[in-house]
């Protein structure tokens, strides 16, 4: 069954960028972010990653998507997806270089729960045995998290908190942002 | 025991995948809106099923915080509608229009 799960989910996940790319309709496109990361949520849950899921739910399909709407919501015009018919061709070899940098990458990935892989072979034990007593925190996953990787968690923290200062910034003005199309004159108002 | 999650799997599933082509097709907004919240649904009860499936039922503690999150997201989407006039325009202009409607 979880063959079929990751198999069934994959290929929405194809179907759904396909459609994000393909669609004009820029509210058609917000909703379809949403069920992308809602499938990449349930990808990690099969992929027994629970926590991971939660914040992939909390932040993807929560925070993004009311933030896309409200964006939309301040946007006056242009609610459809302008896309030129050029095709360019520097950005396709962008990405398909990037992509296959990344595909010869996951080559030195360790297996799924293999046990001589480098992050199972040697910290992992120390932390199971250690953590406990060392940081005095019942739960191991926040124990590496706040205790041992505590300067990374304080950086992404750091990072948190000056996008949600920006966001704030931009939407809780007393006046509402609308944004023209280039070219646009004022007398619709 | 097996066979009767595999047929609910499978069933779920192939709601998802309606949902999917609602979403991707819907004419209007609200069709969309409505797709999204069933495939919401839907991945809430797979992974329900799944955590049943795997005895892990720590993992229903994911889908209440997903239906939570369909919920609201659901809201936001149309309280949007409701306040900006465009997309309302826009989905009566799609509906009348057979021919926008059938690659957006």
């Amino acid at each position: 069954m979880s063959l079929m799960l990751n198999l069934v989910l994959l290929v929405f996940l194809l179907v759904m960028a396909i459609a994000v790319l393909k669609t004009k309709h820029l509210f058609a496109m917000a909703m379809l972010f949403g069920l992308y990361s809602l499938l990449v949520a349930g990808l990690f849950v099969v992929l027994d990653a629970p926590d991971v899921a939660f914040t992939e739910a909390a932040v993807g399909t929560g925070i993004s998507t009311v933030l896309m709407l409200v964006t939309l919501a301040s946007i006056k015009d242009g609610h459809e997806a302008v896309s030129s018919t050029k095709r360019k061709i520097g950005p396709l070899i962008i990405c398909l270089v990037m992509g296959g940098l990344l595909i010869f990458g996951t080559h030195d990935i360790a297996k799924l729960g293999e046990i001589h892989s480098p992050p199972n072979d040697q910290v992992a034990a120390y932390y199971i045995t250690q953590g406990q007593a060392e940081t005095g925190v019942p739960n191991l996953v926040t124990a590496v998290l706040a205790s041992y990787r505590g300067f990374d968690t304080l950086g992404e923290v750091t990072v948190v908190l000056t996008a949600g200062i920006g966001v704030l910034l931009l939407l809780g003005q007393r006046r509402k942002i609308h944004v023209k199309k280039r070219g646009q004159t004022h007398d619709d108002q | 025991m097996t066979i009767y999650f595999l047929v609910a799997g499978l069933a779920i599933l192939i709601a998802m995948a309606l949902g999917v082509c609602r979403a991707l097709l819907g004419p209007s907004v609200f069709d969309r809106i409505l797709a999204v919240n069933m495939f919401g649904t839907k991945a809430v009860l797979l992974i329900a099923l799944y955590a049943f499936f795997s005895g892990r039922h720590d993992l229903l503690d994911i889908s209440l915080l997903y239906s939570l999150l369909n919920f609201v997201g659901v809201i936001a989407a149309l309280r949007l509608v409701e306040r900006g006039k465009f997309f309302a325009n826009d989905a009566r202009v799609d509906a009348a229009d057979p021919e926008a409607s059938d690659d957006n």
